[in-house]
């Protein structure tokens, strides 16, 4: 499998750290080797939070500038602080409102998550609403899926953490359905 | 490179380190909550309700007590642990100095964790400084696998010198993830058998001297130990020049040299133990190299142990910046400068900073608390402390920030200060309810015998909130959510000798605010007086069902977009909308906690009738 190394960008309480760790956790599902690292502390009530994940042969936690295969944004504002990983062959797949987001290429895809959420009723969602799209090849993407794993792995994930709690992975399952809704698949 | 995922988990690196405590037998564990240490107890504390282990975890009322605690279940002869974050071993220092000179029985590990950064600290203080002033050995681990691997060694290494030894994560490796395999609980059986000994228990002066002459011998022993000693990463390099890291920096080097093109070029040796730096290892690199570049953090201590640093480039040179963390482009830097290669990137200064700025929840009774305060004395100056509501500094609500503790002696500070050149002010302190068990208490009773005039607020939500909702003393509960004693708040504070002590509700905000007046009053009367702003946290699910019915809240045509509310009250649900000017409520953020009906001068932020929506 291909190394990948991504960036999860966001506000405290985006749920940041826990789209990073369901990558993780699929990546180890595939058997690959996982380095994350992650933001905790004071920046979790409402302020900048970031995670890299790099999955392959890696052994330093953080990505460098320039170097990032993916940047996953769940708040638009970020994407100026962030888009500083992304390697010129890079995509971003950024939570902004229609017309919110400037200066992107045509590697840089926006959805409306928030916008999305608040329709589903739970601003909780966001963050699986993004990964859903992400993972459904959004527009300007040429692959099918530009992460290195697929929604349905991302799903029995989801289910393995979820166990026993029924509702709760109904609606996961439901706000990450809803993100790939708007993708290409 | 397929890893089979079924005997692998994902483990925080602080979750790996409670995983090899249990692994290795610890059998006493105590700690204080503290970024970004927190998750070593709770992990361990969990791990030993699940498994069965019959151990001690507990939260401490503060890291003194906590290395107390744990030093003296070593003497026993079980093996123990003291986890804290770097802040919390300053506070810890007392018995870490005497420890060192004494030694232990069981293995002992006083795991410290650094934040190079700083990410969520009042310092970047190296953990390893305290290490050498105390004289004992310290390990650094470069990733979560490496920081379990090394608390195996650290308890051999303990137990073979009978010295207390440090382990010194970094944020970059206490809150990094990795894949792992599960802990182990082998059978690990001791019974605690404390041998009595004055001379070394209990020593006196006269034996304290040969104490720290035996300590020396130790060091000198453990600088040659083969288990921790630095060791080459790229075996097959050869050059005149090379690295030397420690840490996280080691594993970014690693990577760095790969890209780079230098890793069958220029050497790179991985420092285990940067205290005492291994004697052959120094005089070998001194011998073999012409240049040397020392990658760690924050301080220089490997770079001051290599005794001839003519040829060695690092933080005392220059050469690698001594402030901040160092981030993987800062090496790279280095690393190309050293090597002659040029820089590969150019790189944004200070990138991580600027972005949204944390600030208290949605529903968060420390911004009644704050509002209230600066109602019932808008021109007192306002001293706090550590914790979430540090942040009501975003509401004008706090003027200094020290250390633990600090908000009740600062505010005694201020009094006798200002009582000195003849001028009354009002002094209105806030500290959190676990902050004044862990050292708000001996200055409070500093201020009643001095006759300090003040009010401190405690704000108590009873819970431990920045670091992820640990019991306080008067939660009643064990660090695994067991039953356990509990302490009374209002009794302590009487008993500390304070006269005005009443507890409060700060979302009831007009009589809040009219008990913070009372306060005030009998402060400049009579002395330290003490308000208990009591209301849970809103983000702890355990007190979820203390929590008041919410109300619902809209604004109504008469708001003149003044900013009033999202300034002084900067709910992170009151949103000013640029276009039509006003002020609008964001309904999946609000909490219902109707404290902003109270705050528009206006009056436009009004109840709407619970069932219906807004008219």
């Amino acid at each position: 499998m291909e190394r990948q190394q991504i960036v999860v960008s966001g506000l405290g309480g985006q749920g940041v750290l826990f789209v990073a760790r369901l990558l993780a956790d699929a990546a180890i599902r595939k058997g690959a080797g996982v380095l994350t690292s992650e933001t905790h502390g004071m920046a979790q009530r409402g302020g900048v939070v970031v995670a890299h994940l790099k999955v392959g042969d890696f052994e330093s936690p953080l990505v460098r500038e320039s170097r990032a295969d993916g940047l996953l944004v769940l708040s638009a504002e970020n994407f100026r602080l962030h888009r500083r990983f992304l390697a010129p062959s890079g995509w971003a797949v950024v939570n902004a409102p229609p017309g919110g987001l400037t200066g992107g290429s045509s590697r840089v895809c926006a959805i409306d998550a928030d916008g999305l959420a608040k329709e589903f009723g739970n601003l909780h969602a966001i963050n699986l609403v993004l990964l859903g799209y992400a993972l459904s090849g959004p527009a300007g993407v040429e692959e099918e899926s530009p992460l290195f794993c697929s929604a349905e792995e991302i799903r029995e994930v989801l289910r393995r953490r979820m166990e026993g709690k029924e509702k709760l992975l109904d609606a996961s399952l439901a706000a990450l359905a809803l993100g790939m809704k708007h993708g290409k698949r | 490179m397929a890893r089979p995922p079924e005997d692998r988990i994902l483990l925080l690196g602080n979750e790996a380190i409670a995983h090899a405590l249990l692994e290795n037998g610890c059998r006493v564990a105590s700690s204080y909550p503290g970024t970004p240490a927190s998750e070593i107890l709770s992990a361990l504390a969990k791990l030993r309700k699940e498994r069965g282990v019959e151990m001690h975890a507990e939260w401490a009322v503060n890291e003194k007590v906590a290395f107390e605690i744990a030093f003296t279940g070593s003497l026993t002869g079980l093996r123990a642990a003291v986890s804290m974050k770097q802040v919390g071993l300053s506070v810890a220092s007392d018995p870490l100095m005497s420890a060192a000179y004494l030694g232990v029985k069981g293995g002992f590990l006083v795991i410290s964790a650094d934040d190079p950064g700083p990410h969520s600290s009042q310092t970047e203080q190296d953990s390893r400084l305290l290490a050498m002033m105390a004289r004992i050995p310290v390990l650094d681990p470069s990733s979560p696998a490496h920081a379990r691997e090394l608390v195996a060694a650290g308890y051999e290494l303990s137990e073979l010198f009978e010295v207390p030894v440090m382990l010194r994560p970094t944020t970059r490796v206490c809150h990094a993830c990795q894949d792992l395999p599960p802990g182990k609980v082998l059978p690990f059986p001791r019974e605690a058998d404390f041998r009595k000994s004055t001379a070394r228990w209990a020593a006196t002066p006269a034996f304290r001297y040969e104490l720290h002459r035996k300590l020396d011998e130790k060091l000198a022993a453990i600088a040659a130990w083969p288990r921790t000693a630095p060791f080459r990463a790229n075996p097959e390099a050869a050059g005149p020049k090379a690295v030397v890291a420690s840490g996280v920096a080691a594993a970014h080097a690693r990577e760095i040299l790969r890209e780079a093109g230098l890793w069958d070029r220029l050497p790179l040796y991985h420092v285990v133990q940067p205290y005492p730096v291994h004697s052959e290892f120094v005089s070998r690199l001194l011998s073999s190299h012409e240049e040397i570049l020392v990658l760690e953090e924050t301080t220089g201590v490997i770079e001051m142990q290599l005794l001839d640093r003519r040829r060695v480039r690092g933080k005392l040179t220059g050469a690698v910046p001594e402030a901040g963390e160092l981030l993987p482009e800062i090496i790279a830097e280095a690393i190309a400068t050293f090597a002659g290669t040029g820089a590969d990137t150019a790189r944004a200064r200070d990138p991580e900073r600027g972005g949204r700025r944390p600030t208290l929840c949605p529903g968060c009774p420390h911004r009644s608390s704050f509002y209230a305060i600066r109602k019932a004395a808008p021109d007192g100056i306002y001293p706090s402390d550590i914790g979430c509501y540090t942040l009501g500094m975003n509401l004008g609500g706090v003027d200094t920030v020290l250390c633990m503790g600090a908000s009740v002696s600062q505010a005694a500070g201020f009094y006798q200060a200002y009582r000195l050149s003849g001028k009354q002010v009002d002094i209105v302190a806030t500290i959190g309810d676990s902050t004044f068990f862990h050292a708000g208490v001996p200055a409070l009773i500093d201020a009643v015998v001095q006759e300090a005039r003040f009010v401190l607020v405690i704000l108590d939500n009873a819970t431990t909130a920045m670091t992820g909702f640990q019991p306080t003393p008067a939660t009643g509960k064990t660090a695994a959510g067991e039953p356990a004693g509990s302490v009374d708040m209002e009794a302590l504070v009487r008993a500390c000798g304070i006269g005005f002590c009443k507890a409060g509700t700060p979302s009831r905000l007009p009589e809040f605010i009219g008990l913070l007046r009372e306060a005030v009053a009998y402060s400049h009367a009579k002395g330290p007086a003490v308000v208990i702003a009591r209301e849970p946290c809103v983000m702890d699910r355990s007190q979820a069902d203390r929590l008041p019915a919410p109300v619902n809240v809209f604004i109504d045509e008469t708001c003149n977009g003044c900013r009033y509310c999202t300034t002084r009250f900067e709910c992170p649900a009151l949103l000013y909308d640029e276009e039509g000017k006003r002020v609008a409520i964001d309904g999946l953020l609000c909490t219902g906690c109707g404290v902003c009906l109270h705050v528009c001068p206006l009056g436009a932020i009004r109840e709407a009738p619970p069932e219906g929506k807004a008219p």
